[in-house]
């Protein structure tokens, strides 16, 4: 029997499969909904079998639910920890749902671009994810989702604080969206650190690659609300689209003082990282984060003969460690790991040479 | 600044505690932080909001938190201090019981204290009570016919029950009005 995880691996179709909308700078759009099952505590002060009791309704629901159909439910603490590992990288589970799987359960379509999060710090995060930028299409599909549940179970509600979540700072909309951006050239030009206290001050959030609480890698930047009390859905999206279009233009202008200033140091960065790439024996984790990111950078230049978008979303995508050990089907060590991950970048970009 | 417990890491996690009406502070890294368990507060990033709340504690009751501290859900018994420590609350509740304080920290985070986006859809609702009733509607017939009349009595009060929680929520919620008392 294989594991869900190795079918998810070999599974086709995904919503990232093609880069998206505005997908050169834009890796993903992602929206959550925090929502409550009302009557109940909330998760980090409810009961074991209050907790239970969620899982299997929700479990129940999402067989009924048209959106979810012909996908799949994981209970999380039947899950190994590198199979939670690879939900995590794949932008399913938070890191919460990751670290502690007890009475935890992860719902997704079959191209998992809607998935139902349950009983992390809420019982329910609706979340939808698509390539690219597409704020007001996942926003629609989260909501979709939500009004498809909403005829199986009741939302702790109240007309004064809107959706009642767990931590006060997603009460309201509970809602979060984000945006996974790659701006290099802001980061060579040194404006990065200028730029994003300016989204700070406008009420956005900035983190690393796999959202709150972690490390800023091969210059990818997850920009999210945090306003979600007084402040329409329609409102908060806006807000959120229009930083985006201005740091967009923003690293445009940066690339620009970069080719006219360091044009071949710039080349010559690419061409290495490529040629790191291609050639490598081992090769880290966060080492193929940063080569894959010179790589995106050579492509906004238009430099020839460098891999597709697609080709470097896939290498961010597959070098990842769980993504790799269940690959290669066992779970390994460091060094292993990056022997692995070189061989396998090696063949993915031969291939996409060759195409 | 160096973390206070391994003393290699820099300081990333600044806490500060408030146990007996004395504070304590604390500056760890992340690693140290989550060891000594404070995960939520590492993982979700929130200890900006934890220190808000701390503020917002110090600044309403400068002779200490204690007895605001000691105020508890009604519900689900989580003290306020343990929501100042946690940063989570624990139950619908928790949003009635410490409706005064609470107004001043959302004030501070949202800069807002009134939602206005989307409701739950009554449809939905309207729609899950109307099945319940149709189900326990043939229950009833399906005793009468059985003569099953104290299963049947049963029944009867459960479908006035929910008959009446059907009206009162098509009356005005009672909550509408509290704002206008705070």
């Amino acid at each position: 029997m294989t594991s869900p995880a190795a079918e998810m691996l070999a599974a086709r179709g995904q919503w990232f499969a093609a880069p998206g909308p505005l997908g050169e700078a834009i890796l993903s759009t992602r929206v959550r909904l925090a929502r409550n099952v009302r009557g109940l505590r909330f998760p980090p002060r409810a009961l074991p079998e209050e907790l239970e009791g969620v899982l299997h309704r929700v479990e129940a629901a999402a067989g009924q639910v048209p959106m979810l159909r012909g996908g799949r439910f994981l209970a999380m603490e039947r899950l190994s920890a590198l199979e939670r590992q690879f939900l995590l990288e794949r932008h399913l589970a938070s890191h919460d749902l990751a670290s502690d799987g007890a009475r935890r359960g992860l719902c997704c379509s079959a191209d998992e671009s809607a998935a139902l999060l349950v009983n992390e710090e809420d019982h329910l995060r609706i979340q939808a994810l698509r390539a690219g930028f597409q704020l007001d299409a996942c926003f629609a599909a989260a909501t979709a989702l939500e009004d498809q549940l909403e005829s199986h179970l009741e939302y702790a509600f109240a007309d004064d604080f809107g959706y009642l979540t767990a931590c006060p700072t997603n009460v309201g909309t509970g809602l979060r969206a984000s945006v996974l951006i790659h701006l290099p050239a802001l980061v060579l030009t040194r404006r990065i650190k200028k730029v994003l206290s300016g989204v700070a001050q406008v009420g956005l959030a900035v983190r690393g690659f796999y959202g709150e609480g972690t490390d800023v890698l091969g210059h990818f930047f997850q920009i999210s609300n945090q306003i979600t009390l007084g402040e329409k859905e329609a409102q908060t999206l806006l807000n959120l689209e229009r930083v985006v279009h201005q740091l967009l233009e923003q690293e445009a202008r940066a690339r620009e003082v970069l080719l006219k200033d360091a044009g071949d140091q710039i080349e010559d960065k690419v061409r290495r990282a490529h040629g790191t790439l291609t050639q490598a024996h081992l090769l880290s984790a966060e080492e193929a984060i940063g080569l894959a990111s010179a790589l995106r950078l050579g492509l906004t230049l238009e430099l020839e003969g460098l891999p597709s978008v697609s080709a470097i979303n896939d290498i961010l995508l597959h070098a990842q460690p769980a993504h790799l050990q269940l690959r290669v089907g066992q779970v390994m060590d460091a060094p292993a790991r990056q022997r692995a991950r070189a061989r396998l970048v090696r063949e993915r970009l031969g291939q996409s040479r060759a195409a | 600044m160096k973390c206070q417990s391994c003393a290699q890491a820099e300081a990333t996690v600044h806490i500060k505690e408030v146990k007996n009406e004395q504070v304590t502070e604390m500056h760890l890294c992340e690693k140290c932080a989550y060891e000594k368990g404070y995960r939520t507060i590492v993982l979700q990033d929130k200890s900006s909001l934890a220190s808000q709340l701390i503020w917002m504690a110090e600044s309403l009751y400068p002779e200490g938190t204690g007895a605001l501290g000691q105020v508890r859900c009604s519900h689900c018994g989580l003290s306020y201090s343990e929501f100042v420590q946690m940063g989570r609350l624990g139950c619908e509740t928790c949003y009635r019981d410490f409706e005064k304080q609470l107004k001043q920290v959302l004030r501070r985070i949202h800069g807002s204290i009134r939602h206005v986006g989307k409701a739950p859809g009554k449809e939905g609702l309207l729609f899950e009570r109307r099945r319940e009733l149709q189900k326990l509607r043939e229950d009833l017939e399906r005793a009468i016919e059985r003569e099953e009349y104290e299963r049947a009595a049963g029944l009867r009060d459960q479908i006035r029950l929910l008959e009446a929680q059907g009206e009162a929520e098509a009356e005005p919620s009672q909550s509408a009005g509290r704002e206008a008392q705070a």
